[in-house]
């Protein structure tokens, strides 16, 4: 049943699969990065603080 | 998707990553992310770095998708066209039924989060777009009137129009110049390119101009076309998008522009085959580097600012 060699074809799936993993945390990292642009900055701009508050 | 896909395909035909990434057609990815990037970065509000670097990509994403319905659509032309045959579904790549599911999900997930990290206005083109590219341009235009390449060029101008909207919330004057630049450019680039690759667009059965009118008719179109957007392109410079870098750069690229418009004019098929249609390549490169220039232009008035404060 267990496969001896490595076929060039599980090469090729392990790449896929690999580089889908990449993309999907590469995507989560992104969503992570925008929810911290966002909460911290007011409408695409750095926030104001006031002076003396 | 994939699991189906193992079973429906010889192990041979297995797609790489690569080959779902050649189905967003990666070229025009290229020019999409340029000009939304110029827009973006000529409105005059500024934009969070992640905020922007995100939303460019969504666009990106966006544009990849209607790439990938495109394909998904056209795979019987694209299979009969020399230039496109090798594409990810004839090549036998990719299924049809892939490329559109990736589409279709990439489309969703683009606009969704185009919404969500910029604005409703952004992602409602950009869904606009899609529709347009895939729908309006690829299943309806292309393969009943000459005019596919005219009106289906807007999907292309866009951009920059999105790129304005993710930094401003709204459309202006300048957002659509921008516009402007890029569907008056879109006919003649692609006329000169069916000019030269000749028996493409007559196999495939695509109602081009060179097909339905003539080629003669079409040189008489990329002159007409080109002497337009050579008022367009240098009027912008007197614009708030432009400035002295973009005058100079539109004045010499117009003028060279304009020539070979001419030269294309000027001339007929025999002498267009006895040099293997030398003018007509030559202007199709150019027309590259004319829209890519043009963009870089209205990039470098946007970002050195204080440089030409004096220009307004």
């Amino acid at each position: 049943m267990s496969l001896h060699t490595e076929h060039e074809l599980h090469k090729r799936r392990k790449g896929r699969n690999v580089g889908v993993g990449l993309l999907l945390g590469g995507f989560v990292v992104l969503v992570l990065a925008l929810t911290v642009a966002k909460v911290t900055s007011g409408d695409f701009e750095l926030p104001r603080i006031e002076e003396g508050q | 998707m994939t699991d189906v896909s193992y079973q429906d395909q010889p192990h041979e035909a297995e797609a790489s990553l690569g080959d779902y990434f050649a189905l967003m057609k990666p070229r025009v990815m290229s020019l999409v992310v340029f000009t939304a990037l110029v827009g973006l970065l000529a409105a005059p509000v500024s934009v969070n770095p992640v905020i922007a670097f995100a939303s460019i990509l969504f666009v990106a994403i966006g544009a990849g998708a209607s790439g990938a319905l495109n394909m998904w659509w056209d795979a019987d032309i694209d299979a009969v066209m020399k230039r496109t045959a090798k594409r990810p579904i004839p090549g036998g790549k990719v299924t049809a039924d892939e490329a559109k599911a990736l589409g279709i999900a990439l489309s969703g997930l683009s606009v969704m989060m185009l919404a969500l990290s910029a604005n409703l206005l952004a992602a409602g083109l950009l869904a606009f777009t899609i529709f347009f590219y895939a729908v309006v341009y690829s299943m309806w235009l292309k393969r009943s009137t000459p005019q596919n390449i005219v009106i289906g060029g807007a999907a292309g101008a866009f951009p920059p129009v999105i790129g304005w909207v993710i930094a401003t919330g709204s459309m202006s004057v300048e957002a659509w110049l921008m516009f402007a630049l890029i569907f008056m450019w879109t006919p003649p680039h692609f006329w000169a390119l069916a000019l030269f690759m000749k028996s493409d667009y007559d196999d495939a059965g695509v109602p081009m101009l060179t097909v339905t009118h003539g080629r003669r008719a079409t040189r008489v179109h990329i002159l007409a076309y080109t002497v337009l957007l050579v008022a367009l392109a240098v009027g912008t410079a007197f614009t708030a998008i432009g400035g002295p870098v973009y005058l100079v750069v539109a004045v010499v690229l117009n003028a060279m522009f304009l020539k070979g418009a001419y030269d294309i004019w000027r001339r007929d098929e025999d002498a267009a085959l006895a040099d293997g249609y030398a003018v007509e390549k030559s202007f199709f490169k150019l027309s590259l580097l004319y829209l890519f220039l043009h963009f870089g232009a209205i990039l470098v008035e946007a970002v050195l600012p204080a440089a030409w404060g004096i220009w307004t």
